[in-house]
C-alpha cells in the first residue's frame, strides 16, 4: 500500500499538496449545504427553546417567532440582515473554491495568494456575523414598547436578554470551512517543502512516505 | 421554580406513602421524606386511598394514557377528560355556543354549523347530548372523528379530532327526538341514529287514538364521507319501524358485521293519559312480559336502496315498514320487558341486553339468530315483522342484580354491567370463545358498589373488537355525599375503576360541573393526532382548508363599496402579539360589515381572541386561523375591540377602535 503511494508520489511530488487543495475546495463548496451558526433562545414558555440556524445563504428555524419576540424591543426582522452577503456568499465560495482548485494546477511561487480567499472565508464570516449582531442590538427602534440599552448578542457562548438566555454556537458548515482553511495551510506547507527539496535535490520523508526521492529534479 | 419544588415534594410524599403501605408499618422508608407519614396521618388516608392516589396521579408534563369523550348532557357539549388523572382537558361546543372557542358568537362558520341544526329555521341553542361515538376502522377506534346525538331535537353532530371542533350538525328531517343515536358501523360507513318516542314521521300531527296507524319509529343510517369529514344525507337512508319506542342500538362487528341491534320498551303501544284515567306510561309500557330486540340487516337495506325500494320523505330515502319486514331487513326477538342497553361482544358473537326491570342480562347468539332466520321458524307481529322464538336465539341469561342497564367488555372474557338500582358494577364471565381460562361461563363474578345510581358505563377501548381491559368509568347520576355540597343541584360523579387486576378497585371520584352527562367512550391517547397549530396561516377551521380571505402581514386593508344601495365595508385584518392591524376601523351607521381576521402566529398556544362589545361578537383565533364575521352596524358609537386571550405582556394594549359615525 505504502509502496503504491510512494510510486505515485515519485511520478509527481506535487500531488500531495494538490490533494489538499482539491479536498479543501470541495469541502468549502459542500459547507454551503450546512448551517454555520446557531442561536438558541431559552425561556420558560418555550420548552425546547427557539432556534435560528444561519447558513451562508439563508436563515432557518423559528425565525418568524424570534422576529415576533424581537419586535417588542424594536429589533429589525432577521431576514433583512446581511442580504447582500447572503446573495454574494455562494458566488464568493464558488470563486474561492475555484481559486483553490487553480492553485492545485500551478507551481508558481506567487500562486500562494490564490489560497487566501478560501483560507480567510470562515474568519470573514465570523467578522460579518459580529457586525450584524452588533448592528441589530444597537439599531433598535426608539419607539419600541420595551426599551433596552444597546447590546450585542453573543457571537459565541451565552448571553441574557430579558427572560431569554441565548446560546450561540458554531455549526457543521463553519467547521467544514475551517477544516478547508486548515487543509489549504497544510497544502501550502507541503508545496513549499516539495519545492525546496526539488531545488536542493534532497530527499524528504514523512514517516514511511517518501515525498521527494533523493536527486529528483524540479 | 416553585412549581418544580412542589412537584418534587408531592412525588416524594406519594412514593413514601406507597412504600409505607407495602410494608404495612408506620416507619418512614429510607430516602423518602418523613413528611409522607405526616400527610397520611393528617389527612386520615387509608392504604387504599394512597394506592388509588398513586394510580391516578399524572404529573404535569406527563400525558394521560387514555382520553375519554363524555357527553356534556344538557350543556349540549362534549367533555374531553384524561384517564387515569380524570383531568378535564376541554369542553367542545357542539349544540350550544361555547364562548372560549368563539363557537357561535359571530364567527360565520360556526354560526352556519349551529344553523344547520335549527329546526324549521327556529334557533335551537341547547341539546341533550347522549351518545358520543368515535369513528372506527375495522372495528377499532381510529381517532379521526367523534359523533354525538341530541336526544331532544334528533340531531347528530360531527366533530373533527384534528382540532376537536364541531364541523357539522344534521337535523333529522323526519324525527323530532332520538335516543339511540351516535353508534357507528365498524368502518364508519354509517352513523346510526335510533329513535325513541314514536311520533308521526316527518313532524306531522296525528291524534293519539291513531297511534297504531300513524305513529312510527324510525332508524336513520347517516352515511359518513370520511374524505370530506361530513355526513352525506344523499347516501343516507332511514328504516320505518313500528311505534315500539326503540331505545339504544349497537352495530354488529366481526361475525355479525352488516347488522345492527336495537331494543325497544313499549311493544304495548301505550299512549299514556293518567289525567283521563289511563295507566301512566311507566305502567302502560311495562305490561307485557316481553318487548322486542330489533335485528336489522343494513347490508340488505343497502341493496333495497340500490334497487329503488324506498320512498323519499322530506329529502331522505325511507324504506317503509312493510318492505323492511317482507324483504329480510327487519326481524324481532323477544326480550324481557323494558330492557335498556344492548351491547355487542367484541367478537360480534353475542348481543347482551340489560334487563332494567329484570335482574338478568339476556345474551343472544348471532349464530342462533341466523339459524332461526334461515329456518323460517317465526311468527309475525301485527305489522308483519318476523318474530323469532326466544328459545331459538337465546344463549344465556345471567342474574346480576337490580337494574342492569349497560354492558362493556374487557380483554379477558369478562363483561361489566351497570346496575342502576343496586348502584354497583357487576363483573361477569362471558362464555363460548371468551372462556379459554376454563372458568364457569355466564356467571356473576364480582360486584363493586359505586356512588350512586350508575347509568352508563365506559371501558377503555370498550366498544371495539379489542378492548384494553384497563379501566372502567361509572357515570353516576347521584353523588349525594361524595363532594362538598354546592347547593341542591349536586355534581354528578364519574368514578374511575381499575379492572386490570383480580379485583375491581375504585380509584377516583370526579365531579362533573355540568349535567346530565350520559355516555362516554375512551380511546388510547396515542391514537389521537391533533394539529398543534393550524397547518397553514389563513386556515378556515370549519372548512378545514385555506380560507380565500386569509390576510397576510402587510396586506391588511379596508375596502368600501356600494352594494344594493348600501355601503359594504370589508376589512382584512391580522392579529399577532400584540396588535391588530388595522387598529382603527371607521364606518357609518347602517353599513354592512364583513370582517376577516387572520391570526398570523405560528407558535403553539399563541391564540388571540377578538371581542367586539355591543355587537355580541367574540372569536377565538388559534395560531394560523382565519375567521370571518358579518353584521349590520346598526348602532353608532365608539366600540373598543380587544384581544381576550392573555397573549403577551402587552396583551391589554392589543386593542383597537371600531368607530361608527351616527
Amino acid at each position: 500500500m505504502m509502496e503504491r503511494v510512494n510510486t505515485w508520489l515519485r511520478e509527481d511530488p506535487f500531488r500531495l499538496p494538490r490533494a489538499f487543495f482539491i479536498g479543501a475546495s470541495w469541502l468549502l463548496l459542500l459547507s454551503l449545504l450546512f448551517p454555520y451558526w446557531r442561536m438558541t433562545l431559552q425561556a420558560p414558555q418555550y420548552p425546547g427553546g427557539l432556534r435560528v440556524d444561519v447558513y451562508v445563504t439563508h436563515l432557518a428555524g423559528d425565525v418568524s417567532e424570534v422576529d415576533n419576540l424581537n419586535h417588542y424591543i424594536g429589533m429589525k426582522k432577521l431576514h433583512e440582515a446581511a442580504q447582500v452577503e447572503r446573495f454574494l456568499a455562494p458566488l464568493a465560495i464558488g470563486a474561492a473554491a475555484l481559486l483553490g482548485e487553480a492553485l492545485a494546477f500551478t507551481r508558481r511561487r506567487w500562486a500562494a495568494v490564490l489560497a487566501l480567499p478560501a483560507m480567510l472565508f470562515p474568519f470573514i464570516f465570523l467578522a460579518d456575523m459580529y457586525y450584524w449582531l452588533y448592528r441589530y442590538g444597537h439599531d433598535l427602534d426608539p419607539n419600541a414598547p420595551l426599551r433596552l440599552p444597546p447590546f450585542t448578542p453573543p457571537l459565541l457562548g451565552t448571553g441574557v436578554v430579558g427572560q431569554f438566555r441565548t446560546v450561540a454556537e458554531l455549526q457543521l458548515g463553519f467547521w467544514m470551512a475551517l477544516a478547508a482553511s486548515f487543509l489549504i495551510a497544510l497544502g501550502l506547507h507541503f508545496r513549499r517543502v516539495v519545492r525546496t527539496a526539488l531545488e536542493r535535490r534532497q530527499a524528504v520523508r514523512l514517516g514511511p512516505l517518501t515525498l521527494v526521492p533523493e536527486g529528483a529534479r524540479g | 421554580m416553585m412549581h418544580g419544588k412542589a412537584k418534587g415534594v408531592i412525588l416524594g410524599v406519594l412514593m413514601a406513602l406507597v412504600a409505607a403501605c407495602a410494608r404495612g408499618g408506620a416507619t418512614p422508608v429510607a430516602g423518602l421524606p418523613a413528611e409522607a407519614q405526616t400527610v397520611i396521618r393528617e389527612r386520615g388516608l387509608s392504604p387504599e386511598d394512597v394506592v388509588a392516589a398513586l394510580r391516578t396521579y399524572v404529573p404535569g408534563g406527563k400525558y394521560d394514557e387514555y382520553v375519554m369523550f363524555a357527553s356534556g348532557g344538557h350543556s349540549g357539549q362534549v367533555l374531553v377528560i384524561g384517564i387515569p388523572s380524570m383531568r378535564l382537558l376541554k369542553v367542545i361546543g357542539v349544540f350550544t355556543p361555547e364562548p372560549w372557542q368563539g363557537y357561535g358568537f359571530g364567527e360565520k362558520g360556526t354560526l352556519e354549523v349551529l344553523a344547520e341544526g335549527f329546526a324549521r329555521g327556529k334557533p335551537i341553542l341547547w341539546g341533550d347530548t347522549h351518545h358520543p361515538a368515535l369513528s372506527e376502522t375495522e372495528g377499532e377506534y381510529d381517532g379521526q372523528f367523534l359523533f354525538i346525538n341530541d336526544k331532544a331535537n334528533a340531531r347528530l353532530a360531527v366533530i373533527d379530532l384534528r382540532d376537536f371542533e364541531t364541523k357539522q350538525i344534521v337535523k333529522n328531517p323526519n324525527a323530532i327526538s332520538d335516543h339511540g343515536g351516535g353508534f357507528v358501523t365498524p368502518n364508519t360507513e354509517y352513523v346510526v341514529e335510533g329513535p325513541q318516542y314514536a311520533a308521526p314521521i316527518g313532524w306531522e300531527y296525528a291524534p293519539l287514538d291513531q297511534y297504531k296507524d300513524k305513529y312510527r319509529g324510525l332508524l336513520t343510517f347517516w352515511a359518513f364521507d370520511r374524505q370530506k369529514g361530513r355526513v352525506d344525507p344523499d347516501r343516507s337512508f332511514q328504516i320505518e319501524l313500528p311505534p315500539y319506542w326503540q331505545d339504544l342500538c349497537d352495530a354488529g362487528k366481526k361475525v355479525s358485521y352488516g347488522w345492527v341491534f336495537c331494543n325497544s320498551i313499549n311493544t304495548e303501544m301505550a299512549t299514556g293519559g293518567i289525567e283521563e284515567g289511563n295507566p301512566p306510561f311507566e305502567a302502560g309500557t311495562a305490561k307485557n312480559e316481553m318487548d322486542y330486540l330489533h335485528i336489522i340487516n343494513w347490508k340488505k337495506a343497502e341493496e333495497l336502496i340500490r334497487a329503488g325500494k324506498y320512498e323519499v320523505i322530506n329529502g331522505i330515502k325511507v324504506i317503509r315498514l312493510q318492505t323492511a319486514a317482507q324483504e329480510g331487513v327487519l326481524f324481532f326477538a323477544p326480550e324481557p320487558k323494558s330492557p335498556h342497553g344492548v351491547d355487542v361482544a367484541p367478537g360480534g358473537e353475542y348481543i347482551v341486553v340489560g334487563g332494567k326491570l329484570d335482574p338478568h342480562v339476556t345474551v343472544y347468539s348471532f349464530e342462533k339468530i341466523q339459524k332461526a332466520i334461515a329456518a323460517g321458524n317465526f311468527e309475525r307481529d301485527p305489522f308483519g315483522v318476523p318474530v323469532l322464538k326466544f328459545e331459538d336465539v337465546k344463549e344465556a341469561q345471567v342474574e346480576l342484580g337490580l337494574g342492569p342497564l349497560h354492558t362493556v367488555f374487557d380483554d379477558k372474557g369478562y363483561a361489566y354491567t351497570s346496575l342502576f338500582l343496586d348502584s354497583a358494577v357487576a363483573r361477569w364471565s362471558l362464555g363460548g370463545p371468551y372462556r379459554k381460562d376454563g372458568a364457569e361461563p355466564w356467571k356473576l363474578v364480582e360486584k363493586l358498589p359505586v356512588h350512586y345510581n350508575i347509568g352508563h358505563i365506559a371501558a377503555t377501548e370498550g366498544d371495539t373488537v379489542s378492548p384494553d381491559g384497563k379501566y372502567v368509568v361509572a357515570l353516576n347520576k347521584w353523588s349525594v355525599d361524595r363532594f362538598q355540597p354546592v347547593g341542591p343541584l349536586h355534581p354528578q360523579n364519574f368514578q374511575l375503576i381499575d379492572i386490570s387486576g383480580g379485583k375491581m378497585r375504585l380509584l377516583y371520584d370526579m365531579p362533573i360541573g355540568i349535567g346530565e352527562p350520559h355516555y362516554a367512550q375512551i380511546i388510547k391517547a396515542d391514537k389521537l393526532k391533533p394539529f398543534l397549530v393550524y397547518p397553514e396561516i389563513g386556515w378556515n377551521a370549519v372548512k378545514m382548508a385555506k380560507d380565500p380571505n386569509a390576510t397576510e402581514a402587510g396586506r391588511e386593508r379596508v375596502e368600501v363599496r356600494e352594494e344594493g344601495g348600501r355601503r359594504v365595508v370589508e376589512i382584512w385584518m391580522t392579529a399577532v402579539r400584540s396588535h391588530f392591524k388595522p387598529e382603527r376601523v371607521k364606518i357609518r351607521k347602517g353599513d354592512h360589515v364583513i370582517w376577516h381576521i387572520t391570526n398570523i402566529e405560528r407558535a403553539r398556544d399563541a391564540t388571540h381572541g377578538f371581542a367586539l362589545g355591543g355587537y355580541n361578537i367574540n372569536l377565538s383565533l388559534e395560531p394560523g386561523e382565519t375567521a370571518t364575521i358579518e353584521f349590520d352596524a346598526d348602532q353608532s358609537g365608539t366600540f373598543p375591540f380587544y384581544c381576550t386571550e392573555f397573549c403577551s405582556a402587552l396583551h391589554l394594549e392589543m386593542m383597537g377602535y371600531f368607530l361608527v359615525e351616527p
